[in-house]
């Protein structure tokens, strides 16, 4: 009622301050206030009084004791003899590693077929599109499980499947080779150096001899042409010289810098190279494929909000297919895919918790295998939901602040 | 109208959180709240054939399955008064300390921090397990040592997971573990070559292998890491609810040391004085526990003794009788004295 | 002047004719999509190759209709089957009367159901099973005895009534607000015959399978979308507090994966309310609903902020009350806009009903797994797995088809 609200604060004086909806308001929000407080101290209390009589408590320093688990999957080095922390830290970058990549992998497969889908070819459209409408449509937990099983139908770790006597595939895991340092890599280290030097070196002598030669139009006060040519005199000198110097440093240090360790088959494993666990990549296949073809959907409509107008104009003016998507269409349905497109990368990074279908070792299972072992529910899980919240709010504030910055760019 | 609008959502959502179905939780112990109720919920395997699993008519089966219709029998006085619950391994010890079981029959090992520490109160082990290891017979490996470099699989959340991480530093070996959630998924990752061997308990082992592609190529070590006590679980601190389960075991092992079957318990009369004491036909035992009278009539006539569970559940899959027979045969089931 | 061509004599473009037009113009016409065609085509010949050589030689089917009750109900027992029956006839009832009353979209997609029925009546097989063994043969032929199986005597029953409430829904439609009030009540009712009272009560614990998935699924759908719009109109509101509070559960609830909160509903909850035990069912229930919401609440905002503020204002001058101009003249159009972002959450909240098998229930995935588990059906997962694949793609399909044809009916778009 808010019309009659001007004409109640002329004569207030008549309003008893139960009938003021100023008043009331305030009263309201402090009593809904108080009743969250409430529940909440409630919830609280009852938790401290259930742990109390089980003889538990919210104490974090179980956290220093020894883990005397395993984890399959480390980024660095762990044991089970190491700390519940250091095991949890270990969970916290098997998400954050699986997350990065399965982006990276989603993007691209769903850049794929979002544009697949919107191809003049009938047959690729419509593959594009039942791939879409497959993956999008089926629990990803059954998914998971579904890779997982598949990737155990490959041939056993004894008779592994090998590509360029380098790549191995077995049932257990895929085993790249791996690069590895060797005396020779600080000399080369040095060439690199010296390639970076004179590269930024050849950008400023051609500048200057772009400006010597151009010194008439300059006054002229065209900057934007110095700056292009200035760019592309980095592009095509800077990379060359870095490049070849870098090649030459590569051939004349006392050891080639690198080896390549090639995998290699012993008494029960692949051992050695950069090795990804069957777990690992199923369920990264899983994730990357069930959110590619939501990124598909999300490109597609980006690109289709484009208005046709665009796209005919673009043609009029006699740009190419290609032209036509890189300069005017992408440009601007960017801005439009970037928040939804965020969203679906939050979705994978939360999505990673069905790890433990897989068998991989992610954040929210080895807090769960803590919490048992320890018989440390609450702390264990607060510290799993910490994680997850940090991650999501940290880049949705990113987020945020691209869209204000595209919006100001806009104006 | 606006607040009006607010003050009603808001206790409707006061109602929604408090409203669900609302049962007593004030009884002083679990047995009073089985007997109210009328229903036990006992919490089980539901992927470990012979142990605990869900058949094709939907129906639990299994060893420790049998143990909560015994219960549910002594308590109820029917063993279909049961509902049964599928836990994780991980998933156990808080279903069981926030109340959500009555009695955890899950293949558990008896263990002092889950004893202390997990708020949990063991019941004599129904089954003595040690934990062993089974691997592919072409391998050719008769010791632990042999094992180094190996992929070896286990179940999370498991003690066989923490033994297994301390006998490979003992012996100073450097095996991969790999963690499955699910007892299934380790076998069938196994069988599918994924690991070269398991580990777990020995009696899972050989019920396991059975189910195996290929039975024969495997074998289990001849080795035993660890003594895996498996017993029921009782939340921490109710004592008469855990004598009740103590002792439902308890009998299951009197009944085959006197050779009390399912078929004859019901109309058995003895001269013997425990076996009448243990029937109810004198004395009070039953009272003191807060039971029937015939609480083990119930009990037996519902699953027979130790050994009619064992037959019906374990011996089909080939697992032997091992320490898990009565001490007067060399075993290690020992009924404490019914008096 | 003579090789001036005279407009008028220009014949105009023709576009695609025939088959031969439409093949060139739609795979060939630029020379790129020639390639591209081939590729597509060599990459759906070997897929095809692949998928029906397996299913048709390697895999093996039994294992679908041998546990079609298990997957159907799980561990629901097998004697109180008769009640499923009863809430599908109760539901049958009111699908056909509303297809009689309302036409349009709800018949279409009545004759869908009732024909996918009518499909299951008439497919002639039968399951042949042991008493002691799991040994299991299918015998497709047919004959009149197929209708003495059990349920398929009950199905033919729920054929019969859908028609005959469609029927009945064509002559009276003054019906309408009966049936209405029917669909609001069918939920509860049918939660009560499920579980029905006293001895014969069938605990939540038993329930399973693609029972147990709808039952999560369809509370969580019809709960979480008047939550979530509850929640949206809470973060727009001009009260601070109700602002802040509202924000932070969205933002809180949005920021964690599902799996840790239907943990916290399965371990954590019992422990901030120790003073009575709640339904682990009715915890997953609420879990997946109180999270659905939070995405539910910020695709109703999306929705929400495309409104004008003249819609508010000119909602204002012609007298309505707050109340009554979100209902009448903003909500309508606020979430007209955003059907697509709201159905793709039901299918989202569909699909993770999947979760609460973590957890322990035994929904249709837990009953897979179950299955798998038998040492009868070893290595007999892939099937499994498509089998209920092919379930769960069907639901999400259908409702995403609906949603476009809501969408089209309204005409969302075409202004």
């Amino acid at each position: 009622m808010y019309h009659a609200s001007n004409t109640m604060a002329q004569n207030s004086t008549n309003i008893p301050f139960w009938r003021d909806t100023r008043v009331l308001k305030v009263l309201f929000q402090i009593l809904f206030l108080l009743g969250v407080f409430l529940l909440a101290g409630i919830l609280y209390a009852n938790m401290l009084k259930g742990l109390e009589s089980r003889g538990l408590n919210l104490k974090l320093d179980f956290l220093r004791n020894e883990a005397g688990f395993d984890v399959s999957d480390s980024v660095v080095e762990y044991a089970s003899s190491d700390t519940y922390l250091k095991s949890f830290y270990v969970g916290v970058l098997n998400t954050v590693r699986v997350s990065l990549v399965g982006i990276l992998c989603a993007t691209v497969l769903g850049l794929f077929f979002g544009i697949a889908r919107l191809s003049t070819n009938w047959l690729v459209r419509n593959i594009a599109a039942t791939y879409i409408e497959i993956f999008r449509n089926v629990p990803l937990l059954l998914q998971i499980v579904f890779w997982f099983t598949v990737f155990g139908s490959l041939p056993a770790a004894n008779n592994s499947i090998e590509l360029f006597n380098a790549v191995y595939i077995n049932n257990r895991s895929i085993h790249f080779p791996s690069l590895q340092q060797t005396a020779g890599f600080s000399s080369w280290v040095g060439y690199l150096y010296a390639a970076a030097i004179l590269a930024i070196i050849s950008v400023f002598v051609l500048a200057l001899i772009f400006y010597r030669k151009h010194a008439e139009r300059m006054k002229e006060g065209d900057d934007n042409r110095y700056f292009m040519h200035i760019s592309r005199a980095a592009k095509w000198s800077a990379v060359p010289v870095f490049l070849i110097v870098a090649i030459i440093g590569w051939f004349f240090a006392p050891e080639s810098p690198f080896v390549l360790v090639r995998p290699e088959f012993q008494r029960f494993n692949v051992v050695g190279g950069i090795r990804f666990s069957a777990s690992f990549i199923s369920l990264l296949i899983g994730l990357s494929v069930y959110t590619s073809a939501f990124i598909a959907e999300v490109v597609r409509s980006g690109i289709q909000a484009v208005s046709k107008g665009q796209r005919e104009a673009a043609r009029a003016v006699g740009l190419s297919t290609g032209q036509t998507l890189r300069l005017i269409v992408l440009p601007q349905a960017v801005p439009i895919i970037i928040p939804p497109l965020t969203s679906q990368y939050l979705n994978l990074a939360k999505n990673s918790s069905l790890a433990a279908a897989a068998g991989y070792d992610d954040l929210f299972r080895i807090g769960k295998t803590i919490m048992t072992q320890a018989g440390k529910e609450i702390p264990v899980f607060a510290m799993i939901m910490v994680n997850y919240l940090t991650m999501s709010l940290t880049t949705s504030a990113a987020m945020n602040w691209y869209n204000s910055w595209v919006n100001r760019i806009k104006r | 109208m606006k607040k009006l609008c607010f003050r009603i959502s808001v206790l409707v959502l006061a109602f929604l959180m408090v409203s669900p179905i609302l049962s007593d939780n004030h009884e002083s112990s679990i047995l009073d709240k089985v007997k109210k109720r009328g229903r036990l919920i006992c919490g089980v395997n539901k992927e470990l054939p012979g142990f605990g699993y869900l058949s094709q008519d939907g129906k639990y089966k299994g060893f420790d399955v049998d143990f909560g219709r015994a219960i549910a029998a002594a308590v109820l006085g029917d063993p279909d008064k049961v509902e049964f619950r599928s836990l994780k391994a991980a998933d156990r010890f808080p279903a069981l300390q926030t109340g959500e079981i009555d009695v955890l029959i899950r293949n558990t090992t008896m263990t002092l921090t889950r004893d202390t520490a997990n708020g949990a109160d063991f019941c004599p082990p129904n089954f003595y397990d040690g934990q062993g290891f089974m691997l592919r017979k072409k391998l050719g490996i008769t010791s632990l040592k042999e094992l180094d470099g190996a992929t070896i699989g286990v179940t999370a959340g498991s003690t066989t997971e923490l033994n297994l991480a301390d006998k490979m530093r003992t012996l100073g070996i450097k095996v991969e573990s790999i963690v499955f959630e699910e007892t299934e998924t380790l076998y069938q990752s196994y069988d599918q070559g994924r690991c070269d061997a398991v580990t777990s308990d020995k009696s899972q082992l050989i019920s396991r292998r059975a189910s195996l592609k290929n039975p024969d190529e495997h074998i289990i070590l001849d080795v035993t890491i660890s003594k895996e006590p498996l017993a029921p679980v009782t939340v921490h601190g109710d004592n008469k609810w855990n004598d009740v389960v103590s002792w439902v075991v308890y009998a299951t092992f009197f009944a085959e040391e006197h050779n009390i079957t399912q078929a004859k318990v019901k109309n058995l009369k003895s001269d013997n004085p425990e076996i009448k004491r243990f029937l109810g036909d004198t004395g009070n035992i039953g009272e003191l526990l807060g039971l029937p009278k015939d609480w083990a009539r119930h009990a037996i006539g519902a699953v027979g003794h130790y050994g009619e569970i064992f037959e019906r559940n374990l011996t089909p899959l080939g697992l032997p009788r091992g320490v898990n027979k009565p001490w007067t045969e060399g075993g290690l089931l020992y009924a404490m004295p019914f008096r | 002047m003579e090789e001036q061509v005279d407009i008028q004599q220009i014949k105009p473009p023709t576009y695609a004719k025939g088959p031969v037009g439409w093949l060139r113009e739609n795979l060939f016409s630029p020379w790129y999509n020639a390639i591209l065609t081939c590729v597509a085509l060599l990459f759906l010949y070997f897929v095809f190759k692949g998928l029906l050589t397996w299913a048709f030689t390697e895999a093996e089917w039994n294992v679908i209709p041998a546990n079609l009750q298990l997957f159907a109900i799980g561990p629901y027992p097998r004697d109180q089957v008769y009640r499923i029956w009863i809430c599908l006839y109760i539901l049958s009832v009111l699908l056909g009367l509303s297809a009689g009353v309302w036409r349009g979209i709800v018949q279409r997609w009545t004759i869908v159901v009732g024909s996918i029925l009518l499909v299951f009546l008439v497919i002639p097989f039968e399951i042949v099973q042991r008493e002691d063994s799991h040994l299991v043969s299918i015998e497709f032929r047919f004959n009149l005895i197929w209708l003495i199986f059990e349920s398929r005597r009950w199905l033919l029953g729920d054929v019969a009534l859908l028609i005959g409430a469609f029927f009945l829904g064509q002559r009276i439609t003054r019906l309408r607000p009966w049936i209405l009030g029917g669909w609001v009540l069918s939920f509860p009712i049918i939660m009560f015959v499920l579980h029905g009272f006293g001895e014969n009560a069938v605990q939540t614990s038993m329930w399973g399978g693609l029972l147990l998935t709808l039952i999560l699924a369809v509370f969580g759908i019809v709960v979480s979308f008047p939550l979530g719009v509850f929640l949206a109109l809470c973060r727009q509101s001009k009260l601070p507090a109700i602002k802040w509070v509202s924000t932070f559960y969205i933002e809180t609830v949005r920021g964690v994966p599902l799996i840790t909160i239907l943990f916290m509903g399965s371990v954590l909850i019992p422990i901030f309310i120790p003073y009575f035990t709640i339904d682990q069912v009715l915890r997953m229930m609420v879990a997946i609903t109180l999270f659905s919401a939070a995405y539910m609440a910020e695709n109703v905002r999306g929705g929400l902020q495309a409104i004008p503020r003249g819609q508010h204002e000119a909602a204002q001058a012609v007298g309505l009350n707050y109340v009554q101009s979100m209902m009448f003249i903003v909500l309508p159009q606020a979430l007209r806009s955003v059907i697509p972002a709201i159905v793709g959450q039901f299918i989202a909240l569909f699909k993770d009903t999947s979760l609460v098998y973590i957890i322990g229930l035994i929904d249709l995935f837990g009953v897979a797994k179950s299955i798998i588990t038998n040492p009868v059906w070893l290595g007999r997962h892939v099937e499994v797995y498509i089998f209920i694949a092919l379930i769960y793609f069907s639901f999400c399909y259908a409702m995403s088809k609906a949603s476009q044809e809501i969408e089209a009916d309204l005409g969302v778009g075409k202004h």
